[in-house]
């Protein structure tokens, strides 16, 4: 998914309905703008730019403020991502430990650099500053399952085991 | 009423160890022997002792099993559950032992240990608020609503408790500045966004101990006059997220947060907020602007946030840690016990996660004042593999390195900041002779440049200014200059920079040029890297006379660049090495070298 006509493809197809109950109990708080984005890329799985046009204009919010604030933050994503998420953690530890040396192998087998996703959508490959999980350095998440003590032979058969 | 409570570590750290798997078969084990109803199991909290994870620790017989398979069950279940035998071959097992240790009092990495804020995790049940209150939970809360707000700061003053966030503020003191302020509308905040690659004992308690938490904010409300509360946690944090909420709905249930809290003329409102994604956000101002919705960009202080703070009203900013010492303290006789333990300026305890090239990776709670090398080597079990000690990181990206010589450093806050150190949120990183410490300068500042919000020019354009030249010599262009140009630099931004992400930054560069300047000058002189990461300035070369042959590190190169017939000594084709690093790992007879680039000609000499 890396061309802007490819994306633009995908976003005119989105429907907009579940954004209305997403906003339903936060109108008038604009306060609560980060939470609602959350919620909207959980549901989209990242944030579609109708779904932000559509925000802005029911919160009355400038679309060029949201977009300051969703571009702020890391974990707002304005593409499409894969259906599994891998992160490799960055922390400390992990990197005293080789977790660049994972990333490479990573990204040599998934034939992507660390932020883009696969042109089947199944992987998308992020960094992460620090999962927490400094004990088990290197660390990978993906999705929500965290893979541990791993080294660059490990990596082939982790990710082949995602279906 | 249950027989038994079979605690399984559900953290982070054991779950990547597969601890689920290990809890599931565990469970059809009980059942297949029908006995599933005698026994309480909980995905408890972190024990922390990760390295040997999967754990289970089984009450009230003490007995703590360690490194465990889902195909251990078999034997636990029959011989433990069902034969009352205590199963000797799981148990802790180390160099550090002479026998197979059964409890936390006889396995060394627990023995120097002291747990204030841990004292609960991985010994109740977290999603149980019953258990926290049979464990002598919600006491402070009761007696703070019969006292008045500023007596109960003066307690917290005077017990000395100082932030365990960073800056080691005393929180008393910042409490007692929000009750001062005027107005009817306050707010307390619990930063949990804990950023620093390399700590996760926030993480640790609000997974193990959340009520903890909740009770600390309660009573900081009732001290600073606040009825509100908003817990700002990291995103990435999601199960540290779902046992909050538990909490506080319990908590609600039992009329410990809402209106009229045990019936006193005190109300309570509690609110999460997640973190998105931005480490600068663990900066007090920046926080409050994301709660609020905005980016998350911190502004000049005065005014502090005890003034204007979330919303433009008074505010108290304290992390988890700090936050879950308070039940400690404000209990009955609390805040004189808790001043016994630790030194004249830092009192209490500190939870450090201790990682990186230690036998022992875990969390830990030790008693301020205790010596580095306590830590390391008693606790942390000394360097894996037996290398040699180099130095420890402490404090994250906002600390510094400290080296061999200053092993005997007690810790406390205002020891490791005149060694150029910080306490900051307590990780502490052992590296060892393979780590390069301009690297990991390097490395520091490549977080902070990247998590730089921006906003004020030192930070935005001296970090990256800084990079570069670390860039260069990592990469075999470093001039004789740079390390002027880099102390330049760094005392520019620390004293001109906004916050304190970027006010500190600069002290991973500072403090590993004060004690490790002979490396930056090896790698800018002599174009060499002797812990070998910085590809350009090293070469893998094989020692030919303690090579035997055994071919390990010539299977494990992706790039065949290592030849060499069975029980011959093998050799490096330099042309095709990658520095990748596969070999060295595998290699048991320690040939591989780490050697100069161009000194080809001294092989086997």
């Amino acid at each position: 998914m890396s061309s802007e006509a490819e994306v633009a493809a995908v976003n005119q197809d989105i429907d907009l309905s579940p954004v209305d109950s997403i906003l339903e109990p936060y109108l008038g708080k604009k306060e609560m703008i980060i939470p609602i984005m959350q919620k909207v890329q959980d549901h989209y799985g990242y944030l579609p730019r109708p779904a932000m046009e559509y925000v802005a204009r029911r919160m009355r919010i400038p679309l060029s403020r949201l977009y300051g604030v969703t571009t702020f933050y890391a974990q707002f994503k304005m593409k499409p991502r894969g259906r599994y998420i891998i992160r490799v953690c960055k922390g400390t530890a992990c990197h005293i430990q080789g977790s660049p040396k994972i990333a490479e192998r990573i990204e040599e087998l998934l034939d992507i650099p660390s932020g883009e996703t696969t042109d089947d959508l199944k992987f998308t490959l992020e960094e992460v500053a620090c999962i927490g999980a400094c004990a088990l350095a290197p660390v990978i998440m993906i999705n929500d399952n965290p893979h541990g003590r791993l080294s660059p032979d490990k990596m082939k058969e982790i990710l082949d085991s995602y279906e | 009423m249950y027989e038994k409570h079979i605690m399984i570590c559900g953290a982070t750290g054991c779950l990547s160890s597969g601890s689920n798997q290990v809890a599931e078969a565990l469970n059809e084990e009980l059942e297949k022997h029908g006995i599933k109803d005698k026994y309480r199991l909980v995905m408890g909290g972190c024990p922390g002792f990760c390295e040997v994870g999967p754990i289970i620790v089984i009450f009230p017989d003490e007995v703590f099993y360690c490194r465990l398979k889902p195909k251990d069950m078999a034997e636990l279940v029959e011989t433990h559950f069902v034969g009352g035998e205590i199963v000797e071959r799981l148990l802790y097992k180390g160099p550090d032992v002479d026998a197979p240790a059964r409890f936390y009092d006889s396995i060394p990495f627990y023995s120097k240990q002291k747990f204030n804020v841990l004292r609960n995790s991985g010994v109740i049940d977290p999603e149980s608020i019953d258990e926290y209150i049979m464990r002598g939970g919600y006491r402070a809360l009761k007696r703070a609503l019969e006292m008045e707000p500023q007596a109960i700061c003066d307690e917290v003053k005077d017990a000395g408790l100082r932030g365990r966030g960073g800056a080691g503020f005393p929180t008393g003191v910042k409490w007692g500045f929000t009750n001062k302020a005027p107005g009817p509308k306050k707010y307390i905040v619990c930063n949990a966004d804990e950023g620093d690659p390399g700590a996760f004992m926030d993480r640790s308690i609000l997974e193990g101990d959340p009520h903890s938490l909740l009770e600390g904010m309660l009573v900081a409300g009732k001290a600073c006059g606040a009825d509100e509360g908003y817990i700002y946690c990291r995103a990435e944090y999601p199960l540290a997220i779902k046992r909050l909420r538990i909490a506080i709905e319990q908590a609600e249930e039992y009329g410990l947060l809402g209106e009229n809290i045990l019936g006193y003329d005190f109300n309570f409102k509690m609110n999460i907020k997640e973190g998105a994604g931005a480490f600068v956000c663990g900066e007090e101002t920046a926080l409050l602007a994301s709660i609020e919705g905005k980016r998350g960009m911190p502004r000049p202080r005065p005014p502090f946030p005890a003034q204007v703070g979330v919303f433009g009203k008074p505010t108290t900013i304290n992390n988890v840690e700090t936050l879950a010492n308070i039940p400690l303290i404000v209990k009955e006789g609390g805040a004189e016990e808790f001043a016994k333990v630790g030194t004249e300026g830092s009192k209490g305890t500190k939870v450090f996660a201790l990682a990186g090239k230690v036998r022992n990776t875990g969390l830990c709670e030790v008693p301020m004042g205790i010596t580095i090398e306590e830590v390391i080597y008693d606790v942390g079990g000394g360097i894996k593999a037996g290398r040699d000690f180099k130095a420890v990181q402490a404090g994250g990206p906002s600390g510094g390195c400290i080296p061999k010589d200053l092993l005997h450093l007690p810790i406390d806050y205002d020891s490791l900041t005149k060694a150029g150190a910080i306490m900051g949120s307590g990780g502490l990183v052992v590296m060892d002779d393979r780590t390069c410490m301009v690297d990991l300068a390097k490395y520091f500042l490549s977080f902070t440049q990247k998590e730089s919000c921006g906003k004020c020019t030192p930070c935005r354009e001296g970090t990256k200014r800084m990079l570069e030249i670390l860039d260069r010599i990592t990469e075999g262009e470093g001039k004789p200059e740079d390390l002027d140009t880099l102390d330049s630099l760094a005392h520019s931004i620390k004293d001109s920079a906004l916050c304190g992400l970027g006010q500190t930054c600069p002290n991973p560069v500072l403090s590993t040029i004060r004690y490790f300047r002979d490396e930056y000058e090896e790698h800018i002189n002599e174009g060499f890297c002797n812990a070998g990461i910085c590809k350009p300035l090293f070469i893998y070369q094989i020692d030919a006379e303690s090579c035997n042959g055994c071919t390990a590190c010539a299977r494990a190169c992706p790039v065949d660049a290592i030849k060499g017939e069975k029980k011959e000594p093998h050799e490096v084709i330099q042309e095709l090495c990658t520095r990748c690093g596969s070999c060295i790992d595998k290699c048991r007879q320690d040939c591989i070298m780490i050697t100069r680039v161009g000194s080809e000609a001294d092989v086997g000499n």
